[in-house]
């Protein structure tokens, strides 16, 4: 590695993690602008029954007769020692809450994003191997639909149809835990099924118009040209060489989803029961149980953060003309 | 996305004095986003003056559940209320919240764009810090979470959806900037001693109007989307307020035996989000606008 780019990945270190930082100060800051504290939250009402005195004793207990700069470091210190806070609520770390929830939904994301290529890739290709055409116009009608329906609207609709229409309704089972038994998998899988393609559909559509822009311009290319010149066939052309090439914009269109589909995680979990990170975010706002949503919001903006680096770095591998440059 | 219609070679002649608006109307997505647009637009200013058949939160229980009929078009709810009525008013909502997120982020994220790129330094490097840490956040999330801390009325709701739009804005903006701010008109403007203020807003400014006037349409439809899923988890405007997105939360437990209660706002919301999106690649062939997918 030339001094140059260690230099770079250096700056680039700094940067994320600056960033960081000021994501957990926006945290910190959001969540401290509630009206009310701890106290009220977790007891409601009855926190006006308490004196002065146990007023006095629980703000020391919950640290927060503390200023706010010392506050946040104290919050800031703990998080870096994998302290995430107590859930008032479910009375457990949330560090033991995440960790429950994260697999439920690393597995939905990566089940839509399958979803999401086997049907937006062959959308693109069809829409690009004849422009302007019907079939065209076809795939971008579905892409139009894809941005334009919500999750929760598909969800609801999926789910309330399916359940009616041909009594399909594992959601109404608790969550199984893949990892239990064989049937267990079975059943997590047809849990899964509805949710990976609310959100696989949601996120086919930018895959679909990026693989169609992609084949476009990688099919006028010399390369093809002088490949179609020395014989190769058109299936294999398409496969070999144009799709190849033109997976690369799709690659990074994918990890750019990400971000959607951790946010449409939140619906998509809540309307389909599955105990994911979205559904723990909006589970502690439903319940006060702000603890929970501090460091859950602060953990899937530091995991979005890591993937946009990894997508980027990716990319760098995938490409060596990037690398070159 | 190519919206022109194809075929016709004879634009030569009206091509060139030919403005955004004209190619806008010649653009197969760009009319019709507009039509769909102004359909709905009509029936969200009808909803505003209230001139509505029925009003949307009277409750007739002895009408409720009823199907589309010529009394009530799109019939009524669980509760007798009209279901035509409370999806315009519901749209109109949607509208409102949106368009002044929309507005808010726009003018916010734009100027600080323009004064980060055309200045540099110090400022652009706090600004696009600032930008980094909100993009950060999924979209949804980041609206969740200030939705969730601040008192819940329709502005407030429009306030977590424009933090979240802003540094959209700011991106957009900034990156042309940093190369106009080297162009020779800019220069000349810089060189004749005029404010740099002066310069930001009679040179700068004009020549990224059209890149955000497409970004507005297109985030007007993710704002659209974002409003909808925060009433449906139940963090939009608080009811009584009609919004889409609880409308659509409140029919999945009648939907097997009253559809239309889903049905009517489902199809509305997607209407208004498409019609958007549809505007937007209009705008964006108009304004030759290269897109960001």
């Amino acid at each position: 590695m030339t001094s140059q780019a260690l230099r770079r990945l250096t700056w680039r270190l700094v940067a994320v993690a600056a960033t960081l930082f000021g994501v957990a100060l926006l945290v910190f800051v959001m969540l401290r602008a509630i009206p009310g504290d701890q106290i009220t939250a977790s007891l409601g009402t009855e926190a006006a029954a308490l004196t002065p005195g146990q007023q006095a004793a629980l703000r020391e207990y919950y640290g927060i007769d503390q200023p706010l700069v010392a506050q946040f470091f104290s919050w800031l210190g703990e998080l870096v020692q994998g302290n995430l806070g107590w859930s008032v609520r479910s009375r457990t770390s949330v560090a033991s809450l995440t960790m429950s929830a994260l697999p439920v939904t690393l597995e939905l994301a990566l089940l839509s994003i399958l979803v999401a290529l086997a049907i937006g890739i062959p959308v693109g290709m069809l829409a690009a191997a004849a422009p302007n055409t019907w079939r065209d116009g076809l795939g971008q009608l579905v892409a139009l639909l894809g941005l334009s329906v919500p999750a929760f609207l598909l969800a609801s609709f999926l789910l309330t149809y399916a359940a009616s229409g041909v009594g399909f309704n594992p959601n109404g089972q608790p969550y199984a835990v893949p990892w239990d038994s064989v049937s267990a998998l079975g059943l997590n899988l047809q849990q899964m099924l509805l949710p990976a393609l609310t959100l696989g559909f949601g996120i086919a559509a930018p895959i679909a118009r990026t693989t169609r822009t992609a084949v476009l311009s990688v099919r006028d290319e010399d390369f093809v040209r002088t490949a179609r010149a020395k014989g190769v066939g058109e299936r294999r052309l398409r496969r070999r060489h144009v799709l190849r090439n033109a997976l690369l914009p799709v690659t990074t269109m994918t990890g750019l989803q990400l971000g959607y589909l951790l946010g449409g995680a939140v619906v998509v979990e809540q309307i389909f029961s599955l105990p994911g990170i979205g559904r723990q975010v909006l589970l502690g706002i439903q319940q006060k149980d702000y603890a929970v949503v501090q460091s859950t919001v602060l953990v899937i903006a530091l995991a979005f953060v890591l993937v946009n680096i990894v997508t980027d770095l990716a990319y760098r591998v995938v490409d060596p003309r990037v690398r070159a440059s | 996305m190519s919206g022109e219609a194809t075929g016709d070679l004879t634009v030569d002649v009206t091509s060139a004095p030919t403005r955004p608006w004209h190619r806008l109307r010649r653009s197969v997505p760009g009319v019709l986003g507009l039509v769909i647009m102004a359909v709905l637009l009509v029936v969200a200013v009808l909803a505003w003056l209230g001139a509505l058949p029925y009003d949307p939160i009277a409750q007739d229980a002895p009408n409720r559940l009823q199907r589309p009929s010529g009394a009530h078009w799109f019939g009524t709810d669980q509760f007798g209320r009209d279901v035509f009525s409370r999806v315009a008013a519901g749209l109109a909502n949607s509208v409102l919240i949106a368009g002044v997120a929309v507005a808010l982020s726009a003018a916010v994220g734009t100027l600080a764009g323009v004064v980060a790129g055309y200045l540099r330094g110090a400022v652009d490097a706090v600004f696009g810090g600032v930008a980094n840490v909100f993009f950060a956040f999924p979209p949804l999330l980041l609206a969740l979470t200030l939705v969730s801390v601040l008192d819940r009325t329709w502005f407030t709701v429009a306030l977590a959806i424009a933090v979240v739009y802003v540094p959209i804005f700011f991106r957009v903006a900034r990156g042309p900037v940093l190369s106009l701010r080297e162009q020779d008109f800019v220069r000349a403007a810089v060189s004749t001693g005029q404010n740099p203020w002066a310069t930001m807003a009679l040179h700068v400014l004009p020549n990224i109007s059209g890149l955000v006037i497409v970004q507005t349409a297109l985030s007007l439809s993710w704002a659209v989307l974002t409003e909808a899923s925060l009433s449906f988890l139940g963090l939009g405007a608080p009811p009584p307020a009609p919004s889409l997105g609880s409308m659509i939360f409140e029919s999945r437990n009648i939907v097997s035996i009253a559809n239309w209660t889903m049905i009517a706002p489902g199809i509305i919301v997607v209407l208004l989000v498409a019609g958007l999106n549809l505007l937007g690649h209009g705008l964006r062939d108009a304004f030759d606008v290269k897109g960001r997918d």
